[in-house]
Parts: structure tokens; sequence; C-alpha cells
């Protein structure tokens, strides 16, 4: 059954189409991740899913209801958890989840009970008492993920779950997200434009760059789109080596790149050998290779010819972000 | 209206309710400042004579108790300014609550502490002798007090609406308000200047004023009867929360 499912959503700000025809669907109970640089438009899908910003064409629907017709039952359905923190710090956590208990309308006892359950969940039971003013930015984040929890959402929707935090602390969210996702049954649809954080964390992964999206599969299948190992090399003459690698059966793809070649193959460490025999042969000096796994970096290489950095320093002065473009009246 | 509409609205009220209680800075000044207004143009103009004025701080008391409420709603309307600039309210707006009730607790919180402020510069006045005009004149005066909150509500959500920063709510109430309220009769009677006289007339703040006046304290020198006053501020009212919603429920995240 699929929780969300899109139909060629639209949204265009003045100059600016931010998001681009995007048709895809999320099933229940999967992770779904968003993958893609600074200003692709995942921030714009997710506030017209989560029914904050009207599209300009298309349509969604979310527990089969529409985005548009059906506004405060799709509301119903859903838990967000925004890119920047929306808490009130003047309250306690607890009090913070009261607000959102009730504005849900829970029972008094579901509330009592659901708030120490959610406070359980990412760890912050002796912190319910606390102002929030006085939370590091990782409890902040827990305490938003638990919030967004409370009314057992249908779907819960994460906007860069991890912006901004520390390794440790990262790797602590990611858990308490596989851990809801798995207690609770919950489906989950989160952006991030970390690799290994969308490695980590999702079943299946749309790739999204300029408001359109280039890929959706599972992660092992967009990783074995760019071979089952990653050779990365570089040498004098790289035309001239590509031209003949290409001719190799057993290289599933190979791809020139400004300074570097990346290579697909099976068992990598037995092939470096064999291509450096190959560039001697050709009188090409090798500078340096390597071998590793695929990384979601090599699929966004794969299928835009461009690495994500690269990308986000072409999107952040291409465009002003969305939500200042709102602000401008 | 549904439940669920109640305990939204309720819960609203209550953060605004702890929030006012907790900022220990904002109480001390809300009630600091018109108590330094009552005190210091209270002594300074108790001999200067107006004319139609017999005892100065009878004549003050009700322009400070309005003043006081007004800043304090207005404050509130544009607080929503902080709300929207902490990210907060989108946290209120995708949860399953109308529009409506949103805007119906915010004005509620909002009023209730702008009153109790108001309450408590009236009860400062009482205690320095302001003749009070009787219990109907009390009852009035209540009902002009609320009517004052949540007009200034609905016109702080307008400018919440409509602004970025709170830069430009500073150029609001220095270059509109503090003008207005001047022209209130709040701190003088502006019946002597025949041309002042014109322009209070279109002036809301100059029957809010008014009409608090001729409620609260006895034998007066109002211009207009409470009760035609009272039905102005009550259009303005009107007139005013139907902005602030219309413009609050327009507004994008």
């Amino acid at each position: 059954m699929d929780i969300i499912r899109t139909n060629n959503l639209t949204k265009n700000f003045v100059g600016l189409t931010a998001v681009d025809n995007i048709s895809f669907s999320v099933k229940k109970g999967e992770i779904f991740g968003f993958l893609g640089p600074n200003g692709a438009g995942k921030t714009t899908t997710i506030k017209m899913l989560i029914t904050l910003l009207h599209p300009t064409k298309g349509s969604a629907e979310i527990a089969g209801f529409d985005i548009i017709g059906a506004r405060d039952k799709v509301r119903q359905n859903i838990g967000v958890v925004f890119q920047e923190p929306a808490l009130d710090i003047e309250l306690t956590g607890g009090e913070n989840l009261e607000y959102h208990a009730r504005m849900y309308g829970l029972s008094r006892d579901k509330r009592k009970t659901r708030i120490d359950d959610v406070l359980n969940l990412v760890d912050l039971e002796d912190k319910k008492n606390v102002l929030v003013k006085n939370y590091s930015g990782g409890m902040k984040r827990r305490l938003e993920i638990a919030r967004g929890l409370m009314h057992y959402p249908t779907v819960l929707f994460l906007d860069e779950p991890t912006l901004g935090l520390d390794a440790q602390t990262r790797r602590a969210i990611w858990n308490y997200i596989g851990k809801m996702n798995k207690e609770e049954g919950t489906t989950i649809f989160l952006t991030t434009h970390y690799m290994d954080e969308a490695d980590f964390l999702c079943d299946r992964i749309g790739i999204i760059d300029h408001g359109s999206i280039l890929v959706i599969d599972s992660v092992t299948n967009l990783k074995n789109s760019v071979g089952n190992d990653v050779i990365t090399l570089s040498c004098s003459d790289m035309v001239k080596l590509v031209k003949r690698l290409g001719e190799e059966s057993w290289i599933s793809n190979v791809e020139q790149h400004d300074s570097f070649v990346t290579l697909g193959v099976e068992k990598g460490e037995e092939k470096i050998p064999v291509i450096i025999e190959i560039a001697q042969s050709l009188n090409i000096r090798i500078k340096s290779i390597s071998v590793r796994k695929p990384t979601l970096d090599d699929v966004f290489l794969h299928f835009t010819g461009r690495t994500m950095r690269d990308q986000e320093a072409a999107n952040t002065t291409r465009s002003v972000p969305p939500r200042f473009h709102g602000r401008m009246r | 209206m549904k439940s669920v509409e109640f305990q939204a609205i309720y819960i609203m009220w209550l953060r605004q309710m702890k929030r006012f209680v907790r900022s220990k800075s904002r109480l001390v000044s809300s009630i600091v400042q018109p108590l330094f207004f009552l005190f210091i143009l209270g002594s300074g103009f108790r001999v200067a004579t107006f004319v139609g004025v017999d005892d100065y701080l009878s004549f003050l008391a009700p322009g400070i108790i309005a003043m006081a409420i007004l800043f304090s709603s207005m404050f509130t309307g544009i607080s929503v300014l902080w709300d929207k600039q902490f990210g907060f309210l989108q946290e209120v707006l995708v949860a399953p609550v109308s529009r409506f009730s949103i805007i119906i607790g915010r004005t509620l919180g909002g009023a209730t502490v702008a009153l109790i402020q108001g309450f408590i510069i009236l009860l400062i006045s009482l205690g320095l002798g302001v003749k009070i005009s009787g219990v109907f004149g009390l009852l009035l005066t209540f009902v002009f007090m609320i009517l004052i909150a949540f007009t200034a509500v609905g016109f702080g959500l307008v400018l919440a609406s409509k602004m970025e920063d709170f830069q430009g709510f500073q150029l609001i109430m220095n270059l509109l308000i503090m003008p207005l309220l001047f022209l209130s009769s709040a701190f003088f009677p502006v019946t002597s200047n025949p041309t002042m006289k014109i322009i209070s007339s279109f002036n809301p703040l100059f029957y809010m004023v008014d009409g608090l006046r001729g409620s609260l304290v006895t034998g007066a020198a109002t211009v207009n009867p409470p009760m035609l006053d009272l039905l102005v501020v009550l259009v303005v009212c009107i007139i005013m929360m139907g902005l602030g919603s219309y413009f609050f429920s327009k507004s994008e995240v």
C-alpha cells in the first residue's frame, strides 16, 4: 500500500521552478529518502506534502487523503520534524510535548502515558522538566523526533534530521530513527544531503536535483549500477587509457571526470595489477589508484556527472532558497 | 466546534500564560512603565490647569490603563513574528487545528495578559484616590478594557503577518501609535484645540480613552457619552479582529 503518492507535483516561485513535475510513491513501513544537494527542492517538496505550501500544479495523496482537498485529514496523519528547530524554548521538554498532544486532541490518559513513552524512546525522560533553552542541539533534535511521534502518525517527515550535529549525535539520531521505524512501524520520509545518512537509513532513495527526480531505487541497486567496487585512478593520459579500458568486458562502466577516472568492477583488489599492466603497455604513468566500496557519492556522480559538492556550489549561487523567496513581499 | 478545537485553544492560551509568568523582565517593565507615566506625569501636571479637568490624576489614570493594555496586546500580536523566526509557528500551522482556533487561542492569551496588566494599573490608581463612578461604571470599564485588548491584538496580528522583522514594528510604534496616543486625550484634553479636536474624531484611540474615562471616573470631562464611544470601539474591534484573522490566515511560513 502506498502511503505517499505524488503526481506531477510542481512548485514555482517568482523566476524559479523549485520542484518540477515530481511523481513518486512511498510504501507503507519503509524509510524513503530524498537525496540531493542544498537548493535541489527537497524542503519545498516536504512543505507541499505537509500542507504548508500550495502546489502550483499537480497533486499528492498522503494515506489516501488529498493534500489540497483534505488538509485536516492529512495533518492528522503526519508528524513533522522541521529543518530548523520548531520548539518553544521558554517551555520545558514535557510542556512542549503536552502542547503538541493537546493540539492533536489526545485524551488525558493517553497524553500522560504517551509523553513518557516517546521520551523514553529518545532517552530524554530525565530531562522532561528542564527548559528547552538549556537543551543541547542534539537533545532538541531528539525532543522534536519524539514530538513528531506523539500522535501515532502514519508517516513521519524528517527534513535534514542531523543537519549541524556532531558525528556521535548523528549516529544516535540514526539509531532512534531506525528504532521508531521498527518499533512503531512508522513510515518515514526524510531528506538529506549526507550520503552516509541515506546509505545507513533508507530502504529506497530518490536522487533529486534542480527540482527533478533523476532516479528512484533501493540503495543496493543504486550502488550496483556503478559496480560492486569502484576503482579511482589518475594518470598522465586519461583519454587514451579510458579508450583502452572501454574495450575490457570486465569493467561495467568507465567514467572520466575532470582529474580522475572511475571504473566499476568486480573484486577490485585483483583488478588493480591488471590495470597497471595495461597502462604500462600504453606508456601511461599512473599517479594514484585506489579501490573502495561504492558510496552514494559515486551514485550521484554517475547520474549527474558531477559530485555533490560541485552541485551545491552551483545551486547556492544560482538560486535564493525558497524560504526567503516567500518572504519578499 | 469540536472539543479538539477547544483543547487547542486552551493549550495555546496556557502557553502564553506560562511564558508571561516566566518572563520576569516583561512582567516588571510592562507594569513599571505605565506607573512611571502615572506618577511622573501625574505629579508634574497636577499644578497645571486644563479646561474642565478638576483632578488631573483621575483624568490621567484611564489614559494610562488604556496605554498599558494597548502596548501589551500589540506586543502579543507582534510576538507571532517571534514564533515565525523561531520556527515554532510551523509546528502550530501543521497541526490539525483550524486557523480560526489558532487566532482565537492567540488572541485570548494576549488579551488575558494585557487585562492582568490593566487591572494592576487600575488597582494602583484606585489606591491613589481616583474616584470611581460605581458598579455599573466599573463593569463598563471592564468591557472597554476587553475591547481595547482585542482590537490591539488584531492590529498586532495584521502587523506580524505583513512584516518581516522588528524594525518595522519600531517604526509603526514611533510614527503611528505614539502620535495617535498623544492625540487621544490620554494625557491632556484635546478639546481645547479645534484642529486637534477634528483629528481626534478620526482617532480610534480617542474613543477608547474617552469611553474608559467616562465609564470609570465620576464627573469626568468626556467628549462623547460612554455608549457612543462603546459603539465606535466595538466596530473598530470587529474590523481589526477581522483584518487580523484574514491576514494571518493568508500568510505563509
